[in-house]
Order: structure tokens, then sequence, then C-alpha cells
């Protein structure tokens, strides 16, 4: 499965269930953003079935970012029944964000 | 079988790109591992207008996807999101343990593993991390717009950020602990002049203070005076210089401060094991002096296969 593209009006649905949702949140001026998004493609991929990995777009999108006082990014958070479960900041590796992901599985 | 190569690259910044370019250009069997994505510290430089051959500037981003577009033109491997826990420099051939399993032999090694960004060591600093305390300008800054933030350092990266941040902050006050600044004279003037600039100076973070909604101020000391303050803001960049990225390497490479010592032509103590860019022992961390030190380690690592060879 591909990358689910989340929205302000979309993201409370989406993060309801009990399936981890990994979500990218980044931007289009921020390098390091761009660098980890084929990793995070990848990681779509690869937890397909098991968890839904998601990004959001801060700029299109300011509510949610604002509602999880997300000021840096990329800032990648994981959540399950609707609440955040773990989080990391910057253009970490892949390992780092599967790590998160497995943590909630 | 384990997988062997000739010449693995440690590291995908400047120094290891150019280290690959030189190394696919000369045909080795040679792969590049990087933890992240190609590109390290240049990618979150905001601008550069100091590497030659683009006049007009460029950004870190920018130059970061050149510069790897080339090494892959001649057919650079490279492996991204791949780290590197261990390194055996004493086993014959050398052996790179990898976080996901398994490991990598090869005949030569070039370690160009980087550096990251330093940090305060004060109270609220880890918990903020991303609430308010950034690493990165060009990441975060505009989550700050219209908003009065500060920027801690007075090198070269702290005061050319301090200078883009104020296209988003309403005031942005570099706070410094010397009463000079180290940041070259350019670079310097560019924040003197600017009005959205405040400069304050021999002063150093003693807290980074925080409320709901993330950072709200920072405890301030004057070192000549002892005095304290508290300034009230959202943000805080802080750009003190760089750690070294030594944690996989060996006790028996020689370190000074935890940064590699190299020759001139970027041998380390250890046979066939080459460091360049910001991982080596060195005053000058530009891109472009990364990227030099990276061509003149694939040299020395091909002289040393060769000779291995005969």
């Amino acid at each position: 499965m591909s990358v689910t593209n989340l929205t302000d009006s979309d993201f409370d649905s989406a993060i309801s269930g009990d399936t981890p949702v990994l979500v990218d949140f980044w931007a289009p001026w921020c390098g390091p953003c761009k660098a980890i998004g084929p990793v995070v493609e990848e990681l779509a991929g690869e937890y397909d079935g098991k968890a839904v990995v998601a990004k959001m777009n801060v700029d299109e999108n300011p509510a949610t970012p604002g509602k999880f006082g997300i000021r840096a990014i990329p800032t990648l958070i994981v959540f399950r029944g609707g609440k955040a479960v773990d989080q990391v900041t910057g253009a970490v590796g892949k390992a780092q964000i599967a790590a998160l992901i497995d943590k909630a599985l | 079988m384990a997988e062997h190569r000739q010449l693995v690259i440690l590291g995908g910044g400047p120094a290891g790109l150019t280290a690959g370019l030189y190394a696919s250009r000369a045909k080795l069997d040679c792969v590049m591992l990087e933890k992240g994505m190609p590109g390290g510290q240049v990618m979150v430089t905001d601008w550069i207008d100091n590497y030659p051959g683009f006049p007009e500037g460029l950004s870190g981003f920018d130059l970061c996807e050149k510069m790897t577009a080339q090494a892959k033109r001649f057919g650079l491997e490279i492996r991204s999101g791949v780290e590197v826990t261990g390194v055996d420099l004493e086993s014959e051939p050398r052996k790179l343990i990898l976080a996901a399993g398994g490991e990598i032999s090869c005949d030569s090694l070039i370690i160009a593993t980087g550096a990251r960004p330093n940090t305060l060591g004060v109270p609220g600093e880890k918990e903020l991390t991303g609430r308010g305390v950034s690493y990165c300008a060009t990441c975060d800054g505009p989550f700050f717009r219209d908003q009065e933030i500060a920027v801690i350092g007075g090198g070269n990266t702290a005061v050319q950020e301090a200078v883009y941040l104020t296209k988003f902050a309403k005031k942005v006050n570099l706070i410094h602990r010397r009463d000079e600044l180290r940041a070259t004279r350019i670079v310097q003037e560019q924040a003197m002049a600017n009005p959205g600039i405040n400069i304050i100076w021999d002063t150093v973070v003693q807290e980074i203070k925080s409320d709901d909604s993330g950072v709200s101020g920072l405890v301030l000391e004057n070192v000549k005076s002892g005095a304290k303050s508290e300034l009230t803001l959202s943000g805080v960049f802080v750009l003190i210089g760089t750690i070294p990225n030594n944690e996989m390497l060996p006790d028996c490479i020689e370190l000074v401060d935890g940064f590699i010592n190299t020759d001139a032509e970027m041998r380390t103590n250890i046979p066939g094991v080459m460091a360049a860019g910001d991982i080596r022992n060195k005053e000058v961390r530009q891109v472009i002096n990364g990227a030099g030190e990276g061509a003149v380690a694939e040299m020395a690592a091909e002289h040393y296969l060769s000779r291995r060879a005969k």
C-alpha cells in the first residue's frame, strides 16, 4: 500500500482505529522532510496490512500539527486508538522509524 | 556467503559522496552506507554561497541532490537507511556490523560519518526538542512566524541562520557567550545590519522554560557580571558547533577529542582505513574541504588497494 495523505478534516477518523498509524508531518520547504520521504514510502510497503503509513502537509493542514504542539519537522508520530503513542523528530534512519511502529504493533 | 567489497564508504555527506564519485569513476567494487539519506548536515543548511562553481549560490538541499546525482551517474551504489553499529578494524578483512543484522567486510574503508549538532545540556532542552527547541533553522523556522525566538551561538552557522530566521520571526535574539562573534566578516556584517537581530553578548543559557504549548522562555546568565535574567520567547535554535559521530568506532583507531586523526593523505593509524570530512580532527569544517578530503581519501584507498594486490 502506498502512503496515505491525511488532512485536518479526515485526521481524527484515520487515527481512531486499533491499527497503528504512523504520520509523517512534513512541508515542501523542508530538505530533511524530502530526504526521508522515500524511506516513509518504503515503510508503507513493508508494513502493508500491519500498520498504516501516512503523511500530512503542515502548510495545508495547520490545525492538526498545532493540536500536537509540533514546532519542528519532520516529526513522525505513531497513533493508536486515537492517541499519540510515540514520536521522533528529525531525519532519522529507517531502522529508527521502523522501531517506532514495531513498538506500537 | 558474507558480502565483501573492495571499498566501503561509511557516511553519505559531501566527503562520502565525493569519495564515492571518485571510487565509482575508478571502477572500484564499492558501496556507500548511509544511516539516513545522502546529504549529511549540508541538507539542513538553508543557503550556500561559498561552494565554488555556483556563482548565484544554492540551497543545501540542492547541493546534496546534485552531489548524489553526480556520484550515481557513475554507478555509485548508495544504501540509505543502513546503520552501522560496529567496525572491526583488527580483523582481516575489516568488518562492519549492521544494525539490521549481518555484516559487510572490506579491503579498504573510508570513514565519513560526520558530526551532528552539539547540545547545550541545560534543563528543558531534551524534553522540549521539537516543541520549540530546534537544531535546524531551515526545518523549523517557518513555525515561528511573527514570534520572538533566540539563536544560541556565535559561529558561522549560528549567525547565518539567525539572519535567515528574521524572514519568519519578528525578533531574533542572538545569544553568545563571548563579546565578539567567530563568524566570518561578511556574515557578521549581515547580522549587524539586520534590524530584526538583537545580539546579547557574554551570556549563556541556564535553563529553557516551558508551558503547555512548548518553549516559553530562557533563563540567562551574564558570564562577566553573573547577573541573571529571563527572556520570554517561543523558540530556541541551538547552533553551537558539532560533536563527532564516532559511536561505532573501535578503540584501536586514534582519536583526538573524539575526532579521527589522519595524515595529509587522510590515512588513519590503521592501514587501509581513511577518514574524511567532519569526523576528522581538524580546524575548518566547510563543505568544500569535506568534499576535497573525500577525494584525497579515495585516492589513498586506491593506492592502498593497488599495492595490496601486488
